[in-house]
């Protein structure tokens, strides 16, 4: 345990609770008092009316809360799983055949310093502005990790299981497969989180450029508006919507390892 | 020429004839491992290999298998000369080296899998060495749930299920405590009797060389390895570790030990 006063868990709850509540009230205050004008902040409860509104009002934006966050959804599953699929067996071919290596490696290391937003000038120009420049952008992205961590995972094989599976006279697609992909779980199951949230962060960055729908869609529409709490009110959706992929991933993940330790 | 020297009157399972090993790190600096060592088994015989720590047992045990090449010197396995890794030869770790995501049975099947025995026959394989090493019980165990002893047990069924006529142990003992040690050294004198296969194992345990071998080859203390000299051990066994002729013995290998050393 850490040096760290323990305070009961009831009671954290509360303390929680009273930290949310606090930030609200500020808010709030600031807001209707006048200290900030409403082209800066709208104040909390607005925003949550327009919640309510925004659920089936598709002025001012053109769509609904519902259709916005669906169109985020939809992208971030596509990229996202499209990433996974190419990205992990590609890294793990990488790891053990070394002419895959010397083929895909040096285009590999050409685009990956290259911020996956970068790219949505030249997705725009491919696909115009919809869904495929968005999940291309969100492909890329989620790529990179995808790749790097199956390569990693199969270079941590034990080297001694390998040799073994030699003298029992194995093939190199035999070892592979039963030795380097078994070797590289761990560490490709630690890449789903990370490729979640570079994913995520490019679906903002595609949808705030290169977009007629979703979330990052409706903060730039509340941007051109000037409409302070369609900002937030996307902010917040955003956050919410997050983290509850995060959340579906993460007990994904769990129940993938305890399946392989069991 | 080395050809010649070898003895031909005696067939031998491992035959090292001269046998150099050295290691090149960077240009100049050169590490000699093993200097012209020379050791015979016999079928079905249990030579132990005693030597302190860095006295080059595992690359002897490397050379033998066939994971590397001897510098200078000869390797002879069943009366072949050794050019890869060989699959008639089991090798037991020292730090275990079980497939973690495998069961004891999958561990145990793996070789037999790998090889291209049908399922159904390489079960029975697994089931009947299991029963051997007495892991009956624990086959669906994973290898993090299993005490230091019994993944040891796995990893020398896994060497008996490949059909290995030879057994390398390398240090298989080192990481377990005393009494599993022993209790472990009486286990695979039993699994040995019932079951004979031309045993190699190394050690730096004067006790448990008299216990198990019936020739000790003594190695010296310091690189590069050379033997420096061979027991005949024909106290009849079992053993105890109480016997006069096993004092004896274990007191003039200490002493020797310590001259070398």
């Amino acid at each position: 345990m850490n040096g760290r006063e323990q305070v009961k868990v009831k009671n954290l709850f509360w303390i929680s609770f009273l930290s949310i509540l606090i930030l609200i009230l500020v808010w709030q205050f600031i807001v209707s008092s006048g200290i900030v004008p409403s082209t800066m902040l709208d104040s909390p409860l607005s925003v949550i009316r327009l919640f309510f509104d925004k659920l089936t009002n598709v002025n001012p934006d053109g769509a609904t809360l519902g259709a916005h966050v669906l169109a985020s959804l939809q992208a971030i599953l596509l990229g996202y799983l499209l990433a996974l699929l190419i990205g992990i067996p590609l890294g793990l071919l990488m790891g053990w055949y070394a002419v895959i290596d010397g083929l895909v490696r040096p285009i590999f290391e050409l685009v990956r310093p290259i911020p996956p937003v970068a790219w949505i000038p030249l997705a725009i120009f491919w696909f115009g502005i919809g869904m495929t420049g968005k999940v291309y952008i969100i492909f890329i992205g989620g790529l990179v990790p995808a790749v790097i961590n199956a390569y990693t995972g199969v270079l941590m094989s034990n080297p001694v299981l390998i040799q073994m599976a030699k003298t029992y006279g194995a093939s190199k697609w035999q070892i592979f497969k039963t030795i380097c992909i078994p070797s590289a779980l761990p560490m490709i199951f630690g890449a789903l989180q990370v490729a979640l949230a570079i994913c995520w962060t490019c679906l903002v960055a595609a949808e705030l450029l290169a977009s007629d729908v979703g979330l990052g869609y409706l903060i730039t529409m509340g941007r051109r508006l000037l409409l302070p709490k369609l900002v937030i009110l996307g902010m917040l959706m955003l956050g919410v919507t997050g983290f509850i992929i995060g959340y579906i991933v993460d007990k994904i993940e769990r129940h993938l390892v305890s399946g392989l330790r069991r | 020429m080395e050809e010649a020297n070898r003895d031909i009157k005696e067939a031998y399972k491992i035959e090292c004839i001269n046998v150099s090993k050295s290691y090149n790190y960077g240009e100049k600096t050169e590490v000699k491992v093993l200097d012209k060592v020379n050791i015979k088994a016999k079928e079905n015989e249990f030579v132990v290999v005693l030597g302190p720590g860095q006295s080059g047992k595992t690359t002897l045990f490397r050379l033998i298998a066939g994971f590397e090449r001897p510098t200078a010197g000869e390797v002879y396995v069943n009366d072949k000369k050794v050019a890869s890794p060989n699959p008639k030869i089991g090798f037991v770790f020292q730090k275990y080296m079980l497939f973690p995501w495998k069961t004891v049975i999958g561990n145990i099947e793996m070789g037999p899998k790998l090889m291209g025995i049908s399922k159904k026959k390489r079960r029975e394989i697994a089931n009947y060495y299991i029963k051997l090493v007495g892991l009956e019980g624990f086959e669906n165990y994973y290898p993090n749930q299993l005490s230091g002893g019994m993944k040891q047990r796995v990893g020398i069924a896994r060497s008996y299920a490949n059909n290995a006529d030879i057994l390398l142990l390398d240090e298989p003992f080192g990481q377990l405590d005393a009494q599993t040690r022993m209790f472990m050294e009486k286990e695979i004198m039993r699994m040995w009797n019932q079951e004979k296969k031309t045993v190699c194992f190394v050690t730096n345990n004067v006790d448990e060389a008299v216990f198990l071998a019936d020739r000790i080859i003594c190695l010296e203390g310091k690189l590069p390895g050379r033997v420096n000299k061979i027991y005949n051990v024909d106290i009849p066994r079992p053993r105890e570790f109480t016997d006069i002729p096993f004092i004896k013995l274990r007191e003039e290998i200490k002493n020797n030990m310590e001259l070398i050393l």
